[in-house]
């Protein structure tokens, strides 16, 4: 016992003594549950924020050009990818709050995915056109899949990147329109089916069961559908009749379909070119409902129990967020958060929500139920923020 | 009525008018104040941004940089901003933009455009 203690006396001494030394702290023992990151899109960093404690924990810079930014992360939600708009992809421990490794993979890119297994990052690139992965444990490239089309062998802009079951992505093109699915699940020999999609296909989303990929498309009326488990069947559009013939309003800022937004059993989706949100039975595929909102809207997010959908606009909008009730399907609450409302994301179990407001410099936090702000930070034009449970959600 | 036919009356209009902003610019410097200067380059880097990049090196929409633009025929690219591109996502700008401030964008665009000043917290 006594040489217990005297063991216990040299290790602490031992380590105060270590502590003096120049090595950064070792990261703080803790879990990564309630951890997220938050884009400030023009000064090249991120925050790192705790959403239990609603604080943030320190930033991470030299991230590059992060306007449309986005973030997936590892399983273990230690690690986030992030992409940039110049090409860059970073892989940052947010525990550390330190690059690990950071390649430039594009000239132009808008946003990325994570295999299945965690083991395979895949950005999606605009220049040049395609989809490239890379291993996630140490970013060294796996494959490219170039989005060559036509007769001049041109490449198109890849939009709508979404992990599939099995290690398998799909993607649209915009400027081929098409849909292409590729598995991944030996990395060295990737396998991509293409199916004709429609007109300007401009994101895409997979519903939380893996099942269908959905492409909004901006040249034509109506949605590219794929069921992913009869994949022969080909692409389906939908939703085509909704709206023909009225004249579409100009659009300032292109919806984003990224994160399925299911509540009440039903699908969310922003119109484009109309200031509505439709609501889409995904059994049948048929419109149940189009509720009028505020302007274009951008992101259509449930809340995770589904009572509620939560909507920010394009420009000139932006400034101006609403909620529908998902049974009344019906706007109960508008709400001005600060001028340019970009992002919005729900604390796992929904009660609260984090937005960010570009132009004011500022992350407000806000109760789901009352409405009231909880509490903000100030962040340099902020713009997404990703919360680590997307880790264990198909399709963020 | 076709495409192409709305088309060339977009472009017929946005000629006329291009030609009335150009008389009414042609005695007055275009230069937008300072306040509105800065407001018009924030516009640019953010909203434009949206799908031209904030660095303007293109997205959705093509890279606004000087040698994207330089051979390119200034009316057409003032008809674009202020009335959008048909067939493309590029809406019109006229609702928040007058012409002698589009004309002045472009300027910007054409000589490296300005970066935003850091904006107060």
């Amino acid at each position: 016992m006594r040489i217990d203690l005297r063991i216990q006396a040299l290790l602490l001494a031992a380590g105060l003594f270590a502590g003096c030394a120049s090595q950064p702290p070792a990261p703080e023992l803790r879990g990564t549950g309630d951890l997220g990151v938050v884009i400030a899109r023009a000064s090249g960093k991120i925050a790192v924020v705790d959403t239990s404690h609603r604080t943030v924990l320190g930033e991470v810079s030299g991230l590059g050009d992060l306007s449309h930014a986005s973030v997936v992360f590892a399983r273990d939600g230690r690690f986030a990818f992030v992409f940039g708009r110049d090409g860059a992809l970073t892989r940052v421990d947010l525990l550390a709050r330190r690059i690990t490794h950071r390649v430039q993979q594009a000239g132009n890119s808008i946003g990325g995915a994570i295999s299945q297994d965690g083991r395979i990052v895949v950005a999606q690139n605009y220049e040049p056109g395609g989809i490239r992965a890379f291993d996630a444990d140490t970013l060294a490239p796996l494959a490219e899949v170039p989005s060559t089309y036509g007769a001049e062998g041109k490449r198109s802009k890849v939009v709508g990147l979404a992990d599939l079951p099995g290690n398998r992505f799909a993607y649209a093109l915009f400027d081929a329109g098409e849909i292409w699915v590729t598995d991944l699940s030996d990395p060295k020999t990737p396998h991509t089916e293409k199916y004709a999609a429609g007109l300007q296909p401009y994101d895409g989303l997979v519903t939380p069961d893996g099942r269908y990929y959905l492409a909004g498309l901006f040249g034509e009326d109506g949605l590219a559908l794929l069921d992913l488990w009869q994949p022969e069947k080909g692409v389906r559009k939908v939703l085509r009749e909704w709206g023909r013939g009225d004249e579409k309003l100009p659009v300032y800022k292109m919806p984003h379909l990224r994160g399925w937004a299911m509540a009440d059993g039903y699908l969310w989706l922003p119109a484009i070119g109309r200031h509505q949100v439709w609501v889409v039975d995904t059994r049948s595929w048929q419109q149940v409902a189009q509720i009028p909102v505020a302007g274009q809207p951008v992101f259509v997010m449930a809340r995770p129990d589904g009572r509620q959908i939560w909507v920010n606009f394009a420009f000139p909008d932006n400034g101006k967020v609403q909620v529908i009730d998902s049974l009344s399907r019906s706007v109960v609450k508008s709400l001005e958060p600060g001028r340019a409302v970009l992002h919005l994301e729900f604390q796992p179990r929904g009660g609260e929500v984090w937005l960010s407001a570009r132009d004011d410099n500022r992350v407000s936090v806000i109760n789901t139920e009352r409405f009231d702000t909880l509490t903000s930070f100030s962040i340099d034009a902020p713009s997404g923020i990703f919360f680590t449970t997307r880790a264990a959600r198909i399709g963020f | 009525m076709s495409p192409h036919l709305f088309d060339r009356i977009i472009r017929i209009g946005a000629v006329g008018a291009l030609l009335l902003g150009f008389w009414q610019a042609s005695d007055a410097s275009a230069a937008p104040s300072p306040e509105r200067a800065d407001a018009l380059i924030h516009l640019v880097r953010q909203d434009c941004g949206s799908c031209h990049g904030m660095q303007l090196t293109g997205g959705l929409g093509p890279a606004l940089n000087a040698g994207t633009l330089a051979n390119r025929p200034r009316e057409a690219m003032l008809a674009t901003i202020l009335h959008g591109r048909p067939g493309t996502p590029m809406p019109p700008w006229a609702p928040f933009l007058t012409e002698g401030e589009a004309d002045w964008i472009l300027d910007q665009l054409i000589n490296g455009f300005p970066q935003e000043l850091a904006r107060a917290h």
